[in-house]
Parts: C-alpha cells; structure tokens; sequence
C-alpha cells in the first residue's frame, strides 16, 4: 500500500513532476533503514542529496565599507570662503570722495589734463632724436656725386 | 546599509550560492572564490537592492554566471580544475564506508551531467526551489527546466541501478 504510493510518487518523480512536499515524502521514505529491495539503488540519491544540504560557507567575506565623499560639502565651502571674502572687502575704505563745486572740479580737470598734456611732450621730445637719423641718410646721398665725377674721369669702355 | 544589515540579508543563502559554486566548479577552493566575489559584488551594488526583487534568486543568477565564465575561462586556457578535496574523517565503520562510497558515486554521477542539468539537480534536489524560481534564476522556460530535471533524475537512476547491480546481473 505504501510502497505503492512510493512507487508512484517515484515515477512522478523522475518525470519531473513532483512537488516539492512530495518530494519530501520520498526523502522521508528513503531515509528509513529498510528500504524495499528494488528501491535500494535509489537510497543513496536522496541520502546524497540531504547530505549536501549541510555543507555551509564558512569563509570571512571581506566587506569593505566605501567612504563615499560628499562633493555638497565642497560647495558649501567655496560659499563660505566667498563670504569671508566679501566681508573682508566690504571693511576697506576705497571711497576716494567727489567735488561738490563744479568750478572746482573743473579747475582739478584742467590740472590733471596739463599735467598728462606735459608728460605727453616730454615723451615725443625724446622722439626727436629720429631726425639725426634723416640727416645721416641725406649724407649718404653725396656717394651719388663721386659716382658722377668718375664717370667724367673714366669714360664707360662701351661707348 | 550597515554591514549588519547586509549580511542578515545574504546570510540565510550564501550556503546555497556556495554548493551551487561547488557542484559547478567542483573544487572546493574555486567554490570559496566564486562565493566571495558574488557577495562582494552585491555588497558594491547594494545601492540597487531595491531594484532586485528578489535578491536571492539574483544571487544565484550571478553565481551561475559567474561558475560558467570561470569554466569558460579555465577550458580556454586549457586547464582542467582539479578536484582535490582531501578529507579524513576516520569513520572505522565498515558500513559507513560504503554508505559514503555510495554517496560518492552519487556526486560522480552529478558531476558527469551537463552543466545545465547539475545546476537543476543542485537547486531543486537539494536547495528546493520551486521550479518557477528555478527557470528565473537559470533564465529557461518552465518546460525546459522539467524536462532537464527529468533527464538528469533519470541518469542518476540508471547508473546507479548499474552500479548497485554491478557483477550481479
């Protein structure tokens, strides 16, 4: 009776149709000492197969935690650097102040226009210098007339 | 996520991912490997936990993926992984003995089936998955799934019945 059920269940079994309660079933059944004697050769399939159940994993796993970096932070920090940075300046007096008469204002103008006016002369009177140079190259032209007066001297052979 | 909170996720399957490495790449060693860089990966990725919904199932997933680079990479470069788990457990018992021979056999006839079937034997035989979550995390259909479940069940059966019927019949 039983062993027919196991029977069954068997060729279920190898047709891949089995549940998995089942299955248990024939685990149970060939767990047993006694096994019929036509069954025998399937009791090490299952024996087998409960034994490799229990072998576990017993090697460390080296998990390294990742530092992950918070690249917000960096900006953060730049605001803040800025901040500092403008505070610091908003402190300096750079305020050079402005006239109130306009007689005055002009009078500076006019001051400050002569003088960037006479800076401006003494520098192109340095370029004067250049004339000599004119003069040097007119010098130059005499040559012309040694040329003529050879030419009177010596007459061209070809004429 | 804290480290606490990581590992009471993955804690309840890293023994699954583990014996799936295992049954793939057989060595003991490799199976330690292939599980470490799974977790590490998800660790690294654990900002797109909410996007899994099933982490475990995508665990098994990358194991999978992950064994059969490893295999990939390992037959290009023409070297096979040798199993070499060495173990003494002293067990006098004559019938423990052949009990493990048995078992043994077992696991050499698993590691003779195609990649595909071990992975369907590893997660419904001995991780009980339903066969739904196992065509999710293998990427197959239901059918395909039971039909590799079948073949593979059959196998197992066959050559068993061979070998507990050696010299006898």
């Amino acid at each position: 009776m039983v062993l027919n059920n196991i029977e069954k269940l068997l060729e279920k079994y190898e047709n891949g149709e089995t549940t998995l309660k089942e299955e248990q079933q024939l685990k149970n059944y060939f767990s047993q000492e006694t096994v019929a004697s036509h069954l025998e050769m399937y009791k090490p399939m299952f024996a087998y197969f409960k034994v490799n159940q229990q072998e576990q994993f017993t090697k460390d796993v080296p998990l390294k935690t990742k530092r992950i970096f918070n690249y917000k932070w960096i900006s953060v920090a730049a605001v803040a650097v800025l901040m500092i940075g403008f505070y610091f300046k908003s402190n300096t007096q750079d305020d050079l102040g402005t006239y109130d008469d306009p007689q005055m204002a002009y009078n500076e103008v006019v001051k400050s226009l002569a003088m960037i006016s006479t800076h401006f002369n003494k520098g192109a009177s340095t370029v004067n210098y250049l004339n000599e140079m004119d003069k040097g190259t007119s010098a130059i032209g005499y040559l012309n007339e040694i040329e003529n007066t050879r030419n009177l001297i010596f007459k061209p052979n070809n004429q | 996520m804290t480290q606490t909170e990581f590992l009471n996720i993955v804690m309840p399957f890293k023994d699954k991912v583990f014996r799936l490495a295992k049954r793939l790449l057989v060595s003991t060693e490799e199976a330690e490997d292939a599980t470490q860089e799974v977790l590490i990966k998800l660790w690294n990725n654990q900002s797109k936990f909410e996007e899994f919904k099933n982490v475990e199932a995508f665990s098994m997933t990358m194991t999978k993926n992950y064994c059969l680079d490893k295999l990939k990479s390992k037959q290009a470069q023409n070297l096979k992984i040798v199993h070499s788990n060495y173990q003494d457990h002293n067990i006098s018992l004559q019938k423990d003995i052949e009990i493990k021979d048995s078992l043994d056999w077992v696991g050499r006839i698993i590691a003779d089936l195609p990649e595909q079937q071990k992975m369907v034997i590893q997660l419904r035989d001995i991780e009980q998955y339903e066969l739904d979550e196992i065509s999710k995390m293998l990427d197959m259909n239901n059918t395909a799934v039971r039909v590799a479940l079948s073949r593979a069940r059959k196998t197992i059966r066959e050559k068993l019945t061979n070998t507990h019927s050696y010299g006898i019949k």
